[in-house]
């Protein structure tokens, strides 16, 4: 992965409009079409990044990174593959550490409270930190177990509080009216858009604080992406939402914010309408314009 | 075109072909001519008697009802003895300690008790059970199978817990679920099929193992559902009767070798088919 080297543009060239995708104006006031006082409040930080470093064995993948992650706000994370990206995702709820050779020094205070920290129970940590990842992981048991899995993890409830828990995950996830007449078969029998739905609605029955989405839609057709993209815009009025993804319209059309990252560095952080309309950096516009990656 | 070159190469690739055939019609013939004798010459055997009746003094007649209960007991005791002890080695491996040293380590002895000579296991049973005790029993006969059924199911079960991929677990995980959750409602689930062929073939391995069985359960020639005695069983009853000079003790060896032989041949059957179920549902 090459930077293109292109002669330095003069400033007073006016900058072209990078990429043609509507971006909703968040920052200076409701637009006529939404309704007011739901635009109009003010971004709360949920997760703070301090100078993350991360290393698989000697390799340095993340070069001291710092960032803020605002509540019922999606951010997403773009840059070429190998970046750094899934590695941040992968840092905030720990399941690096599933991996002897992997670790993480800085900080990430999530609510003000550093998940770094040794003593920090991972299995609490991650039941508040959902993670929903590139390929679909139905779990090998029928639909209903698969997201009455987590819910039983933490909650003892009776038979039908937690039929109408996996039924109001499954709404939020618009898969219930696919499923709700063979709850009882397995994951494994739907398809690969639908289990995906499947796993979000998992991640979500638990009712984490951070929802975490590493190329949720990759896989997937253009149709499962646009319903994954419509479930991410619903679900932002809940969640602290951070996604990594490869598309750059994805990011533009379903993210406030967007982190460019290059080389395990943080290049560029704003506004997702920022970002796509006039990029401060010189990579990030190349990025975003295709012009190397 | 070099045309020596490729006459060359289409020769050479004829004949590793015809070699290969040769090879395999081989194998296939050695394995067709015992299906075919154990047929030829025990079919006559299996009536109702062979079934029903126990094994008779020379001359007069009888079947192997003591013995293939005993086999049928035996074998289940060893596999409700030693499936578990494999299963949860297994999952140590494969789970809690992929690449510590103590794993290493139980790896490579647990691959020198998968090939070790099945009378040595068969004696080392002898020397800690039978001699204590002072007699041969059942329960010595069940010990000794166990051992040969444990390093199977290690090995099995360990393999198909490599193969759930890591992304599950990871999912898994990240809803803050507890490792030994993970590995009970979610691994074990992906890997059940696989695993259970692996006990399936560990099974039919002992099946018809004679060695071990010689110095633990020895035989009885009597009706007896007693561990704690000398047991009947068939791989014993089919090598003394096969050797001895009674026409119809032979014929009730070659019964109990073709019963043996058809109980194995189904427990692999119904193993591949579990194992190609599986692979399908993946």
């Amino acid at each position: 992965m090459t930077f293109e080297i292109t002669p330095m543009e003069t400033p007073s060239r006016p900058r072209p409009h990078l990429i043609n995708v509507p971006v909703p104006n968040r920052e200076n006031g409701p637009s006529p079409e939404q309704p007011a006082g739901q635009a109009a409040e003010q971004p709360v930080a949920k997760a703070e990044i301090k100078d993350l470093r991360f290393y698989y064995r000697d390799y340095e993948a993340l070069k001291g990174i710092n960032l803020t992650l605002h509540d019922k706000r999606v951010t997403s994370f773009i840059g070429p593959s190998g970046c750094g990206k899934s590695t941040l995702l992968r840092v905030l709820n720990r399941i690096y550490q599933l991996y002897p050779d992997q670790r993480a020094t800085g900080q990430v205070l999530v609510d003000g409270q550093d998940i770094l920290d040794p003593k920090q129970d991972l299995n609490l940590l991650r039941a508040r930190i959902g993670m929903v990842f590139q390929k679909p992981t139905p779990f090998p048991m029928s639909i209903y177990d698969n997201i009455a899995f987590g819910i039983r993890l933490y909650q003892r409830l009776g038979p039908r509080q937690l039929d109408e828990r996996v039924e109001e995950a499954l709404r939020r996830a618009a898969l219930w009216d696919e499923v709700k007449d063979k709850l009882r078969e397995s994951g494994l029998s739907l398809s690969g858009g639908q289990q995906q739905r499947l796993c979000i609605a998992r991640a979500i029955a638990v009712k984490p604080e951070i929802l975490l989405l590493d190329e949720p839609a990759s896989a997937l057709d253009p149709i499962s992406t646009q319903r994954i993209e419509e479930l991410i815009s619903e679900l932002k009025s809940d969640y602290c939402i951070a996604i990594v993804t490869h598309n750059m319209q994805q990011a533009a059309r379903s993210s406030d914010y967007t982190a460019f990252m290059y080389l395990g560095q943080l290049i560029e952080f704003d506004t997702t309408e920022a970002i796509f309309t006039h990029p401060r950096e010189r990579q990030t516009e190349d990025y975003i314009t295709g012009r190397f990656g | 075109m070099d045309t020596m070159l490729y006459r060359r190469r289409h020769a050479t690739n004829y004949l590793i072909l015809s070699m290969s055939f040769a090879a395999t019609a081989a194998g296939l013939l050695v394995l067709f001519l015992i299906m075919w004798s154990l047929l030829k010459n025990g079919i006559s055997a299996l009536g109702f008697d062979f079934f029903t009746q126990n094994t008779p003094p020379p001359g007069r007649s009888g079947g192997l009802m003591n013995a293939i209960y005993g086999s049928l007991v035996m074998t289940a005791v060893a596999t409700a003895v030693g499936t578990p002890v494999g299963i949860l080695c297994g999952t140590f491996l494969a789970e809690f300690s992929r690449s510590s040293r103590l794993a290493m380590t139980v790896r490579f002895i647990n691959d020198i008790l998968l090939s070790a000579p099945s009378i040595v296991i068969g004696l080392f049973v002898y020397e800690v059970m039978v001699v204590p005790m002072g007699h041969f029993s059942g329960w010595a006969g069940s010990m000794a199978l166990a051992i040969l059924v444990v390093p199977v199911v290690v090995r099995t079960s360990e393999n198909m817990l490599s193969l759930v991929p890591a992304s599950l677990r990871e999912a898994a995980f990240a809803l803050g679920a507890p490792q030994w959750k993970v590995v009970i409602l979610v691994v074990y689930r992906a890997a059940l099929q696989g695993m259970l062929t692996g006990v399936l073939l560990a099974v039919a391995r002992i099946a018809g193992e004679t060695a071990p069985l010689l110095f633990t359960a020895l035989n009885n020639q009597f009706w007896s559902t007693d561990m704690n005695n000398a047991m009947g069983n068939l791989p014993v009853v089919i090598f003394q009767f096969a050797l001895s000079p009674y026409a119809d003790w032979q014929r009730l060896a070659w019964g109990g070798a073709l019963l043996i032989t058809l109980a194995i041949l189904s427990l692999n059957i119904i193993a591949r088919f579990l194992a190609n179920w599986s692979s399908f549902e993946k």
